[in-house]
């Protein structure tokens, strides 16, 4: 009875089987170095971005050099400027477009929070309309910032459970 | 007042000497304040040589809110044979306030008084596409007049979660 | 609602939404096209899909607060919007520059200059095909902004040009930098130039291409790179030149046909001439009112400010690595001395009445920059054009009114009856040689 008991109790990782577990790091080892992203470029951001992506700071050795302007071929949103009130729709057309699985990127001060712009026209924080699962601050962010950034995704994409794939169906 | 300009004002004070309210220089730039129904004669006249101001710099509008005439058209004229530049300026009444559009004589005029009357409210007689520019079709009020609040947002999509 | 586009459309012609999140969209524009096969017959662009309320918000904020909102204005040359509001307010309330910071601000904006047309290119360049030209222009761009970093701080919005002169004072080492910066500069225009100049594909898809005729820029309001490259010589610097442009010798290029391909020609042979400013510039500059000062040196702020309370402390002050450039010897030369509209110099706040009181008066609500009842309009050669700004005060220290004259906001409106007749394809650099920047478009 006791026995039982305390193996319900412990919480920890994914539970299951050698293989299962090594099932789900080499999903995750796959799915996050080859990011296919979606750059939603609005404002000044853009800037930043641009040279992220380009030959100073390649983003390309990160798995993530292909930008895929379509939100059918994508699975990263990179929100990257201000929304306004008026692009709220659009945004939420683009990311309900995309099939799963699907990581979203606000990028910049104005994507997280509004930012400077505290007034009737901008949507304060991109996460109003979607969920997002890295937030990048800065007014643009530095592109060291955008880097570590985005490793902390893949290693957030690594750890992701793939139970419901193997678990016995009810 | 530069020698081109005192001419230029000499020859408007001439053609149309009761439409012309008044006439000063404000930091070194020519203000020229005229009735709000010669404004389509008087551009007219001076689009055409030799005062030749052949291109509308800007068109807007300041909100006075609490004077009796509320709204205040300013319009920038430059002249680039002769390099100079004009402020002409007019007043409109808070109630519904309309005035003449100058898109027959400038094209330019078309997305600059559709900036005005999606901020302001201005209508402008003879548009040929009046509506909105910057706010989405649906946005009730106009922005920038002084008694529209600064926060206040009027979403197009249910957000998620209260601010 | 339905737009004119719908309601204008034949029953047989195909409507096409070139939407508001598109790569060759540079941000945030909607263009609807009607369409008979591939040819355009009616276009209608819809714009406002970035408007931030910036007109609207600079009435809430003092002449001081509102410089970051001027940066983000147009972001890929950031120091001149900044320099057109500033000076602006120098003119409404009668400051003197000094002249090093004249050429400071000088060098600044032709940098940003060279930023914003290696921008514009490369995005009408890459939507074009050419992805070489693209990841060589922003090589080129980010040495440029290892100038502006190591002098203000910060690559892109830098808030770095202030009411009466500039922020600090240029970095110890910025020649070498600036040099390094003018040289791959210049060797990346000359590739492109072998790669773009002749070549058959971008001939075929800019000559002749969205021609626009000297009267029709006119009536349009066109000023900057496109109305040069009709023809008309018109450029802010030499009408009604600002700080030292009249003691520098450039030449503006023109063009013969107002087609893409001249808008194109036209702003590169403008960076090169940008190049040779900046390089009269480094000869030119007067001498800083005190060599580079040491930040290391001099007793702790904590410790000056208690000796201030006994008698005035002589010698220097250590202060912090942030406000580099910026100490009391540096003063004279890069910002003017008059009382109420600039900072005062650190060491002055810490240990001295006056400094504090200046200070405070500074950023106080209510005090601060209060010009005098009026209204001024004052414009700068931006990237794209004549950047204005038209500011109405009441006396108190918030503007009553400020409106921008956008450039790109008069040539983008141009884009629905110029591009009628044209291919599908013709969009894509049409567009992307108009220059749009959304940040200034839709304010």
């Amino acid at each position: 009875m006791g026995k039982v008991n305390r193996q319900k109790k412990r919480a920890g990782p994914v539970r299951g089987g050698f293989i299962t577990t090594r099932l789900n790091s080499m999903i995750g080892w796959g799915r996050k170095y080859s990011l296919f992203q979606y750059p939603f470029i609005t404002a000044c951001c853009g800037m930043e971005y641009m040279s992220v992506a380009c030959a100073h700071y390649d983003l390309d050795r990160f798995g993530m050099g292909w930008t895929r302007f379509s939100p059918r071929q994508a699975d990263m949103l990179l929100v990257v400027g201000t929304i306004t009130q008026k692009e709220a729709p659009v945004l939420k057309t683009v990311y309900d477009q995309m099939t799963e699985p699907k990581w979203v990127v606000a990028f910049g001060a104005c994507a997280v929070s509004g930012g400077i712009y505290d007034n009737y026209a901008v949507v304060q924080g991109i996460d109003n309309i979607i969920p997002v699962d890295v937030y990048i601050p800065g007014c643009p962010p530095r592109p060291e910032t955008i880097l570590d950034a985005l490793i902390k995704l893949q290693q957030k994409v690594q750890k992701e459970g793939h139970e419901w794939r193997w678990g016995k169906k009810k | 007042m530069a020698m081109g300009q005192e001419k230029v004002i000499e020859d408007l004070k001439n053609k149309f000497p009761e439409k012309i309210k008044d006439v000063s220089v404000r930091f070194g730039d020519d203000i020229v304040i005229i009735d709000r129904d010669s404004l389509l004669d008087i551009v007219k006249f001076l689009k055409e040589k030799p005062h030749d101001f052949a291109m509308l710099l800007d068109l807007t509008c300041v909100d006075y809110s609490g004077q009796k005439d509320r709204f205040e058209m300013v319009y920038h004229l430059f002249s680039l044979s002769s390099n100079l530049r004009l402020r002409i300026k007019t007043r409109l009444s808070g109630k519904d306030p309309s005035i003449d559009s100058l898109t027959s004589v400038w094209k330019n005029a078309n997305w600059l008084e559709r900036e005005v009357y999606d901020m302001f409210g201005v209508r402008f007689e003879g548009h040929p596409y009046l509506r909105r520019l910057f706010m989405y079709d649906g946005f009730e009020g106009h922005p920038l007049r002084k008694d529209y609040p600064l926060r206040k947002r009027q979403p197009r999509i249910p957000m998620r979660k209260e601010e | 609602m339905t737009f004119r586009v719908q309601e204008e459309a034949r029953k047989e012609s195909l409507l096409v939404n070139m939407g508001p999140s598109h790569p060759a969209m540079h941000g945030t524009t909607r263009i609807m096209l009607e369409l008979d096969g591939e040819k355009i017959i009616n276009c209608e662009l819809e714009m406002g899909y970035l408007h931030r309320g910036f007109e609207k918000i600079c009435e809430h904020k003092t002449y001081f607060n509102l410089l970051p909102y001027t940066d983000r204005l147009n972001y890929v040359s950031p120091l001149i919007n900044n320099c057109g509001y500033v000076m602006t307010m120098e003119k409404m309330l009668g400051i003197e520059v000094p002249e090093r910071a004249q050429y400071i601000r000088v060098i600044m904006c032709e940098l940003s200059r060279i930023c914003d047309h290696l921008t514009a290119l490369a995005a009408m360049a890459m939507e074009c095909g050419a992805f070489t030209v693209f990841l060589y222009k922003m090589k080129a761009r980010e040495f440029i902004w290892d100038v502006m970093e190591q002098t203000t701080g910060v690559r892109m919005t830098t808030s770095y040009i202030r009411i009466g002169g500039v922020r600090a004072d240029l970095h110890p080492n910025w020649r070498e930098t600036t040099k390094i910066a003018i040289d791959e500069t210049r060797k990346v225009l000359k590739d492109i130039s072998g790669l773009l100049d002749k070549n058959k594909i971008f001939l075929n898809r800019t000559r002749d291409v969205a021609v626009v005729s000297p009267e029709l820029a006119i009536s349009y309001g066109w000023t900057g790179p496109c109305l040069r490259s009709t023809g008309i010589y018109y450029d802010v610097r030499k009408a009604h030149p600002y700080l030292v442009y009249d003691k520098l010798d450039f030449e503006v290029p023109l063009g013969e046909r107002g087609d893409n391909f001249d808008r194109y020609m036209v702003r590169m042979k403008e960076m090169e001439q940008s190049l040779r400013i900046v390089e009269q510039c480094l000869k030119k500059i007067p001498e800083p009112s005190s060599p580079s000062a040491l930040m290391a040196e001099g007793i702790e702020p904590a410790e000056a400010i208690k000796k201030s309370r006994s008698k005035r402390v002589e010698g220097k002050i250590k202060l912090s690595p942030n406000l580099e450039g910026s100490e009391k010897e540096k003063y004279k030369g890069i910002i003017s001395d008059s009382k109420g509209s600039i900072i005062p110099p650190k060491e002055d706040t810490y240990t001295n009445i006056e400094g504090l009181i200046n200070h405070f008066k500074f950023f106080m609500k209510g005090h601060g920059i209060r010009p005098p009842k009026g209204e001024v309009y004052f414009s700068v050669e931006g990237g794209s054009g004549e950047l204005g700004y038209y500011i109405v005060s009441d006396g108190t220290d918030k503007p009553y009114r400020l409106h921008l004259r956008a450039p790109c906001f008069h040539i983008v409106s141009s884009l629905e009856e110029i591009i009628r007749g044209h291919y599908v394809a013709d969009v894509i650099p049409t567009f992307g040689s108009m220059n749009m920047i959304g940040g200034e478009l839709d304010r």
